[in-house]
């Protein structure tokens, strides 16, 4: 067998285990739980990936994710460390029923209104995030610090226009903007319940791939990020990659913000802050900022969050054990990725037995 | 009971005993994350370790009626979480920071999970003194009431300062976390020194999140960390690494809190999501005024963060 | 839109494949964490939505109380999920519910269900009906197996405003509210005008918090109005358990809410507005056995109630409670429980002067203007901000966003 054969089987093996193990960990906590982990292995995936209508659940929790992951994917390539998702999605949603409800007073058709709430969630996100990285470059303020204390006064700031002066008096008891007409809401992929959002999400993730891979841009982004100092005598606008590269990953978290708007809930509200923004952070990391590793990852948590309400009413277990679930997986996924190249039976002959998998237990200590 | 009302006096008194009371959570996973970046290593998993802290000192003190034991316990957990978040971070190509995140998610839940049966019980909380012993006025007795976690914390950070600056073990772990390399070929094992970093700082923020259920609030409910653990690991950075600026932004951002709720008791009721923002509007403003472009950030741990080799 | 023939036959093909398939094992080990699959036909499922954590001391512990005495009723199994967010994760909770459970009634009990959640899913299952709690069910708008319950527990808060001037001492109250919504402002002014019925001199003190559960914020705004001079508390927030504690600690009066919270304040807890949802899911779940729906008329869309029709509790009153406020208590209370007693009866000022209910007009529990109520009553201090009659602040600042009061659908 080929080393390339090797190498790819290496790569699905690893995974494959790190997940498999992660199922026995959390199978034993079931377990001391006092539920049947047999039973919770066949719930999981009755209810995430078993039937088209299930896995379609998992397709709608993961689609917002994607969006919102390149939010931290794209920067990072720069070397910065950004989790301002939250802010810039829920920016964006706001920014985008302000679009939607001006276009459609003036009385533009479906697309143009559509587009324009698009244009409103990219434009405020984006800015929402390239002032991340505007205090980064000229005021050497830490991304991270920022753009979590901006998550912060985003939704402070969501939650004010929407009880305040963006209010719809017929929203009684939850306070929200005056809605979106039906008419101009995104609509589901044919055959089935899952929003446009995935096809946008799935775009996008493929676009960043391209632009950080194949483009010059890229090339320039990549290098900066590899060592910000070098870059500059090499004549890099680094300041400039900064705020581009910044405001495209707001603008993806605000487009997020924009479909939750025009696909799911036809207004703003603090629903829009339902944390997509840290599980962004999250599918991020774990892809290591590749995107197109960051649409399998969103997937995976899509499943995984699917599934975390039949934990509760076919096993009786509490709200937390999909928190518990989601932990041991990232954690068993995250140890995985120490073992590429350790393992030897990737090294030495080739594979004949299937290959156990890691034994991750220590993760739980 | 007084019935005498403060009036305008409310807000600064509020902010007084907000910052005596709010900061105490801020102050420990502070310092826990201080002494953990000085290492080299970031560890954001601390929201998770508070309330696991949190839901284990209040299940203790429930159950044993000691709240010094569940403080104690509050420790402990996080030093387990700690165990986890030091060997998993330092496998060769794993990123702290992802763990860290993957702990935030992991702690919370495993906290919710092991806590629902404690969120009903009332349980004994940590005795409190009053610094107001001299005065009438029972507003300010009220205000005055500090917890011992309080002192222990504020007590910690000059100890801090002074076990980096002075002591044989704080070069250690600067020399680990500013030049890995270096350390190595003084014989010193970066393993042991981040992992028993980490573990410590963990500890503490579990005796942070004790604050949170045995002091103040008081209670043990899944809502009672509202982002502190995580705001507390920035506010690191904005303490620039310097366990005595900890204690001052911990300080500033407890008090802080309690801006919006006494402005509104007094009257001012509008914007009040905005005041109730005040806090992370504040820190920022003050970044941003105080960073600049021309000099590095002091202080700043020089392989903080860097990828293991 | 499906059939429910197809979902049926759809069930039973997954459970054919995964009975011979590799599944197969599994699902013979899990038979018995498995119920849904083995339940028998003629059960009625009904599934229970709650926003937050089933025991979180208020609000959705008061509902899954509700839903556990359900499991008493023979014929009845109760499905929950908790935690479940106001997006559309909530539609595929019902829907799973519905696929994977056979759930043919479903209680979503958080306001942020109804719209859009709740109206979609039913329009694609025409045959399940759908419960929610607080939404205001419009004939011939919303689709015909929705229905509406709330009760009004501002009742209830009447009450405790009563019990809370009797107690009082500065004869300041406060009240730490979540948002400035109309439930909630309903809670506020009831608890107020209970109060001034006693002293007119009895003024509460209102804060927002923002957020339906915040502890830290929630403790700081009780201490700051402890600080205040205030001694009397109560709330309206998710989970009252903070509020209720740190009244206790700064010596202060605290009335309940949601749920029984006597035992947090031995001393100072006065009484407190309670649910009764044990009552109301009973009474839907015995119409539905009776073959009632509201498809078929049998059972009302808009379920509404207070003491009358046992929707409410109040807690026992604690020792702090004088005899005389027991007696004015409990009259007020049986008078409302007699329907005698109408708590919105003009002429009634709002906080700025302006009346709001004409001298003379009364308007009963059931009047839709209180459910969209935006005034804050005479006796309260605090502002609902950003709407109604407080948009000169903002008017300079958003220009046309602003809302007129006048706007408000029968408002």
């Amino acid at each position: 067998m080929s080393d390339r054969w090797r190498s790819l089987l290496e790569k699905i093996c690893i995974p494959l285990g790190a997940l498999l193990a992660a199922l026995v960990i959390f199978g034993l906590f079931c377990a001391l739980a006092g539920a049947n982990p047999f039973g919770v292995y066949h719930s999981i995936y009755r209810a995430a990936f078993g039937s088209w209508s299930s896995f379609q659940n998992t397709l709608i929790q993961a689609s917002p994710l994607m969006l919102s992951a390149l939010c931290t994917a794209l920067p990072a390539r720069l070397g910065l460390v950004i989790i301002g998702n939250e802010g810039a999605l829920v920016l964006g949603g706001l920014a985008a029923v302000a679009g939607g409800l001006t276009l459609g007073g003036w009385g533009l058709p479906t697309p143009g209104v559509q587009l324009g709430m698009a244009l409103a969630g990219i434009l405020a996100g984006g800015l929402w995030i390239a002032i991340v990285g505007a205090l980064r470059h000229y005021r050497a303020v830490n991304e991270t610090i920022s753009s979590l204390l901006m998550n912060y006064i985003a939704i402070a700031f969501l939650n004010q226009m929407v009880n305040g002066p963006m209010r719809d008096p017929a929203s009684l008891n939850k306070p929200s903007t005056f809605p979106i007409p039906s008419e101009h809401m995104l609509g589901t992929l044919p055959g089935s319940r899952v929003h446009y959002g995935l096809v946008l999400g799935l775009v996008a993730c493929g676009l960043a791939y391209f632009l950080i891979q194949r483009t010059t841009f890229g090339f320039a982004a990549r290098t900066a990020g590899g060592n910000v100092r070098a870059a500059r005598v090499a004549g890099l606008p680094v300041g400039k990659l900064t705020l581009a590269i910044c405001f495209l990953g707001g603008a993806c978290a605000g487009l997020a913000g924009m479909v939750e708007v025009a696909a799911v809930h036809g207004r703003a509200n603090e629903s829009l802050n339902a944390n997509y923004g840290y599980g962004g952070v999250l599918v991020a990391f774990i892809a290591r900022h590749n995107p197109i590793a960051a649409s399998l990852v969103a997937l995976l948590l899509g499943g995984i969050l699917a599934s975390g309400g039949i934990l509760q009413r076919a096993h009786g277990l509490p709200d937390a054990t999909v928190m518990v679930f989601q932990g041991i997986v990232f954690l068993s996924v995250l140890y995985s990725d120490s073992l590429y190249g350790k393992l030897p039976i990737f090294k030495a002959r080739p594979p004949k037995v299937r290959p156990t998998p890691p034994v991750a237990t220590a993760t739980l200590v | 009971m007084a019935t005498e009302a403060l009036g305008w006096w409310g807000v600064p008194l509020a902010i007084v005993a907000g910052t005596l009371r709010g900061s105490v959570p801020f102050l420990f996973v502070s310092l826990g994350e201080c002494l953990t970046e000085k290492s080299g290593k970031i560890n954001l998993g601390l929201e998770g370790t508070l309330l696991m802290g949190a839901m284990s000192a209040y299940a203790i003190s429930f159950l044993t009626g000691s709240p010094w034991l569940g403080v104690v316990t509050a420790g402990v957990a996080g030093l387990f979480l700690g165990l986890i978040h030091g060997w998993l971070s330092q496998q060769p190509r794993v990123n702290d920071v992802a763990v860290g995140i993957a702990m935030i998610i992991f702690g919370s839940g495993l906290a919710f999970f092991l806590g629902k049966p404690f969120i009903q019980p009332s349980a004994p909380q940590l005795p409190t003194f009053s610094l107001a012993g001299w005065t009438q006025i029972p507003q300010l007795e009220s205000a005055l009431r500090i917890s011992p976690l309080f002192i222990l914390g504020v007590a910690i950070a000059p100890l801090m300062q002074w076990f980096f600056r002075s002591t044989r073990w704080g070069l250690l772990v600067r020399a680990v976390g500013d030049s890995p390399d270096a350390a190595r070929a003084m014989g010193i094992s970066i393993f042991k020194v981040r992992m028993a970093s980490i573990v410590a700082g963990s500890f503490l923020a579990g005796i942070g999140g004790a604050s949170l259920s045995l002091f103040y609030p008081g209670s043990w409910s899944e809502r009672i960390s509202s982002g502190q653990g995580l705001m507390a690991v920035a506010l690191v950075i904005f303490a620039r690494w310097n366990p005595i600026q900890c204690l001052f932004a911990s300080l500033l951002f407890g008090g802080a809190q309690a801006i919006g709720p006494a402005m509104q008791s007094v009257g001012i009721d509008a914007y009040y999501y905005l005041f109730n923002a005040s806090p992370y509007i504040l820190t920022l403003l003050i970044m941003v005024i105080t960073c600049s472009p021309k000099r590095t950030l002091t202080g700043a741990p020089g392989a903080l963060g860097q990828a293991q080799e | 839109m499906r059939s429910p023939m197809f979902q049926v036959t759809r069930r039973q093909a997954i459970r054919g494949l995964l009975a011979t398939g590799a599944f197969g094992l599994t699902v013979k080990l899990s038979a018995c964490g498995d119920t849904s699959t083995t339940a028998s036909n003629n059960d009625i499922t009904a599934g229970f939505i709650y926003v937050g954590p089933r025991d979180d001391y208020g609000y959705n512990q008061a509902h899954a109380e509700g839903a556990a005495s359900l499991e008493a009723i023979d014929g009845v199994k109760v499905s929950e999920e908790a935690s479940v967010p106001e997006t559309n994760a909530v539609q595929e909770t019902m829907r799973s519910m519905i696929d994977i459970d056979g759930a043919t009634a479903i209680f979503a009990t958080s306001f942020g269900y109804f719209d859009p959640h709740v109206l979609a899913l039913a329009e694609e299952f025409p045959d399940v009906q759908f419960f929610h709690c607080g939404g205001l069910y419009e004939e011939g708008v919303h689709p015909n197996n929705v229905g509406s319950y709330f009760g009004y527990i501002d009742e209830a808060q009447y009450v405790a405003g009563i019990v809370a001037a009797h107690a009082t001492n500065s004869k300041r109250l406060g009240f730490i509210a979540a948002k400035p919504i109309p439930q909630v402002l309903r809670n506020v002014n009831s608890f107020t005008l209970g109060a001034r019925t006693i002293d007119p001199s009895v003024t509460t003190q209102v804060i927002f918090t923002g957020d339906w559960a915040d502890p830290v914020r929630e403790a700081e705004a009780a201490n700051s109005m402890a600080d205040q001079g205030i001694d009397v508390l109560t709330c309206h927030v998710d989970s009252p358990k903070v509020v209720i504690e740190t009244a206790e600690r700064r010596g202060i009066f605290a009335s309940g809410y949601h749920a029984n919270q006597a035992e947090l304040a031995p001393q100072g807890y006065l009484t407190g507005a309670e649910w009764d949802w044990s009552n109301v899911y009973t009474n839907y779940m015995t119409q539905i056995l009776e073959g009632k729906t509201l498809m078929n008329g049998g059972i009302p869309h808009l379920v509404r109630g207070g003491f009358q029709d046992g929707f409410l509790k109040l807690s026992p009153f604690g020792p702090a409670v004088s005899p005389e406020a027991q007696q004015a208590a409990e009259a007020a209370k049986a008078e409302l429980v007699a329907g005698n007693l109408v708590i919105y009866k003009g002429e009634i000022k709002d906080n700025q002067g302006q009346t709001v209910i004409e001298s003379g007009k009364e308007l009963g529990q059931t009047a839709v203007e209180l459910e969209q109520m935006n005034w804050l009553a005479e006796g309260v201090m605090g502002s609902v901000g950003g709407w109604g009659v407080w948009v000169d602040g903002v008017d300079g600042w958003m220009g046309g966003w602003v809302v007129d009061a006048e706007r408000l659908p029968g408002g």
